[in-house]
């Protein structure tokens, strides 16, 4: 929908092709494509101003580097503004006598309990004895929930109903000591930070029980208003760290900066999905790209790689005859399903960045499924022997084909070339090493 | 009238929102300055109206200035007023002609959806209609047993399903139920869902098409759930939820936290959509209907 900075950047540039330094005038153009950048990321209007600020300061009279254009140049020291921002990913601080509490607190609907369940997880897959606690008595059935989730991923579950929070949890918590329970976790009730009477139920929690940390779980989606919630929060109680929750969807994220930027949490995890396998460890690179429009191109790569990964034997031999040439329109059918698997088409379109990305939004998501199930139903109309070898295809064969998968000969034809062409250029690849590769995301 | 602006007062003045030194003197000031505009500035974007709805609204409100001649600070404040409410139209009144009315509820995870739904059944209950719910979230764990719960406390019928099972069945039998039984008003609340999501769009399409067959015309509202805190990316999910089950009305929940809600303005001029209700607090009477002239005076507040 936006056009990205890199691109809009180019624009500005083009008209000012020439000498060494970039003027002061040039940065003041630049500044306010950044600022829009920002601004539509919802990174606070405040905090927008002091980096932009900062940025004039280290772009005036910059060398314009030989290796980058003006444009990739300016869009680098953005980039790593915004890295430096969003400091280094922070692991969970585990340590201390046992039970380890994390406290997990947020406003309505950012994430806390889907949280919950990932956090325990997690913890799990560690190691450690997990437990959670329920702490939200208020909303009906936000107990049954957590109990739910607790039930599916095999994790004890505290829950105790007509008790105020602050007892709940401290209970729970004796009960894990005895239990050797080693990470308790702690889903509250949504609050806003202006409700004193729950936040001052936020305080108690903390002074009865002393979390090792106490987690911000804040939506993905939020608008200016992050800076001030965060602010909130940690005038009550002492937030140890920031999980980003609903990253999965096309918000920029742009809150993460406010927040870090005049709380200074570090920032834990991103919640990615629905499914409880769906947190990660968040990359500073990755969420400065998102931020300023760039395309998640990591995260294509990572969503490859996963859903590759289910095979890796089969794939690396795959990779190799692919990169060989001598690989057959078998391999290109279990490559096309496992593109499949990494998701809708429409969702890896919009992973992709800048000139790539901008292309992807022309292409119909729809007819690219048609377009893969077509191929698919081709390639399965084949007998072993054709697939292994499409030079025998024949126009007799060809017209079986096209009957077979329900399609015409052109389509068959046409696959055969586009197989063909495939064949040739992954041939040319290998020859340059593969270097050529990383080009195709310029 | 009276009773409803103070209880958007109260839900507003809850939010106690941080003023910006300066800003809180700006329409006290003598003169309109480079300044004054640049606080102006700071303000909308702050109460996330985007960075185009706010050009938009301060060239506009540079050109009264200009025309009316205008050179006092304290003059801008009715004029900007003036000029975001233009920008907003009063709820467009509730018509109950079918019998039952099928309302869809849709958003994102975590927007507010069923809470909402509790809301607007307490409300119609209130004024004499027979209300049943359809709880066709399926997916979230408990989110049945929520919907449950409130309909207990409100008397309202739940029709319910099997856990992660088929929305489009619950829903479809909520409309079935509703028919056999003479209800007037069907709350349909439906899982939430990222509106990036391909599959999960899909499926609520079907939810929509299978509502039409259990009732020809059905539904016949769909009301888009949006949590007031949500940045720049409303109008995106805006966008996607009517291009994919043609949204009818926003509601704009939680505006009793700290948020503005200022992308009311964005989604009322890409997509002519109304804001039909306002979340105002956790009571059950704090969903009110959606006045422009305390919204706006909510965006001003801190002036």
């Amino acid at each position: 929908m936006f056009e990205t900075l890199t691109e809009r950047l180019n624009q500005i540039f083009t008209q000012l092709r020439r000498r060494g330094k970039l003027s002061a005038a040039d940065v003041d153009a630049v500044l306010r494509e950044v600022r829009l950048a920002l601004l539509e990321a919802d990174v606070h209007y405040s905090v927008v101003k002091d980096f932009l600020a900062r940025l004039r300061e280290r772009a005036v009279g910059a060398e314009v580097s030989r290796a980058l254009n003006p444009a990739q140049q300016v869009v680098k020291i953005v980039h790593e503004e915004l890295i430096a921002t969003l400091g280094e990913p922070t692991s969970l601080a585990l340590s201390g006598p046992k039970p380890r509490l994390i406290l997990l607190v947020g406003l309505q609907g950012s994430g806390k309990t889907t949280t919950a369940g990932k956090l325990a997880r997690l913890l799990r897959s560690r190691g450690e004895r997990v437990a959670l606690v329920a702490g939200d008595p208020y909303r009906p059935a936000a107990v049954e929930q957590l109990q739910q989730l607790g039930e599916r991923i095999g994790v004890p579950v505290f829950a105790e109903r007509d008790v105020a929070p602050p007892e709940a949890v401290a209970r729970a918590f004796d009960a894990a000591r005895k239990g050797g329970v080693s990470a308790l976790i702690v889903d509250t009730a949504g609050r806003s930070q202006l409700d004193e009477e729950l936040m001052d139920e936020l305080r108690s929690i903390v002074a009865r029980v002393s979390p090792v940390e106490s987690l911000l779980v804040v939506d993905a989606m939020t608008g200016q208003e992050a800076l001030h919630i965060a602010q909130g929060f940690r005038r009550a109680i002492p937030i140890t760290g920031l999980i980003l929750a609903k990253m999965d969807g096309d918000a920029r994220g742009g809150a993460a900066i406010s927040i870090r930027a005049v709380t200074g949490v570090p920032i834990k995890f991103l919640g990615t999905g629905e499914k409880l396998d769906a947190l990660e460890v968040y990359d500073p690179r990755r969420l400065a790209s998102r931020i300023l429009g760039m395309g998640d191109v990591i995260g294509l790569i990572e969503k490859a790689e996963a859903a590759f990964a289910e095979d890796e034997e089969a794939s690396r031999r795959q990779a190799e005859r692919l990169l060989s040439g001598t690989f057959t329109l078998e391999d290109w059918l279990e490559q096309m399903r496992q593109i499949r698997k990494m998701g809708p088409i429409a969702h890896i379109l919009d992973m992709l960045p800048g000139q790539l990305g901008q292309a992807a939004r022309t292409v119909d998501p729809q007819e690219a499924e048609e377009q893969f199930k077509k191929a698919e139903a081709i390639i399965s109309s084949m007998t072993v022997q054709e697939r292994r070898n499409p030079d025998i295809l024949n126009a007799s064969r060809r017209r079986r084909i096209a009957r077979g998968s329900g399609t015409q000969v052109q389509d068959v034809n046409r696959l055969v070339k586009q197989f063909r062409e495939a064949r040739r250029m992954f041939k040319k690849l290998r020859k340059s090493g593969g270097r050529d590769l990383s080009r195709l995301f310029r | 009238m009276a009773d409803l602006l103070a209880r958007w007062k109260t839900g507003l003045s809850k939010t106690g929102r941080a003023t910006f030194g300066r800003l809180a003197g700006l329409f006290g000031a003598s003169e309109i300055t480079g300044e004054t505009w640049d606080d102006l500035e700071a303000m909308l974007i702050q109460a996330d109206l985007g960075v185009e709805t706010t050009t938009e609204v301060l060239d506009s409100l540079k050109r009264t200035v200009r025309d009316e001649g205008l050179v006092r600070a304290a003059d801008l404040r009715s004029a900007l007023r003036n000029e975001l409410r233009a920008r907003l139209d009063d709820p467009p009144p509730l018509t109950w002609t079918e019998k039952p009315t099928i309302i869809l509820l849709v958003g994102v995870n975590g927007s507010g959806k069923t809470t909402t739904a509790a809301k607007l059944a307490y409300r119609f209950v209130g004024e004499g209609k027979r209300v049943l719910f359809g709880a066709a979230d399926t997916f979230r764990a408990a989110a049945m047993d929520q919907l449950q719960a409130w309909g207990e406390r409100l008397g309202v019928p739940v029709v319910t399903g099997q856990k992660g099972g088929d929305p489009g069945a619950v829903a479809y039998n909520a409309v079935q139920a509703a028919v056999a039984r003479g209800m007037d008003v069907v709350l349909v609340d439906t899982a939430g869902r990222l509106h990036t999501r391909y599959n999960l769009m899909e499926e609520l399409k079907k939810v929509y098409r299978v509502v039409g067959k259990a009732l020809p015309g059905a539904p016949h509202a769909v009301w888009l759930v949006l949590d007031a805190t949500t940045g720049q990316n409303a109008l995106r999910q805006a966008r996607a939820f009517k291009e994919a089950v043609g949204v009818t009305g926003v509601i704009l929940a939680k505006l009793d936290t700290s948020a503005r809600g200022g992308m009311a303005f964005a989604i009322r001029r890409e997509l002519g959509l109304p804001i039909l209700f306002a979340g105002l607090g956790e009571r059950m009477e704090d969903l009110q209907p959606f006045d422009p002239d305390a919204f706006v005076e909510g965006v001003l507040q801190e002036i």
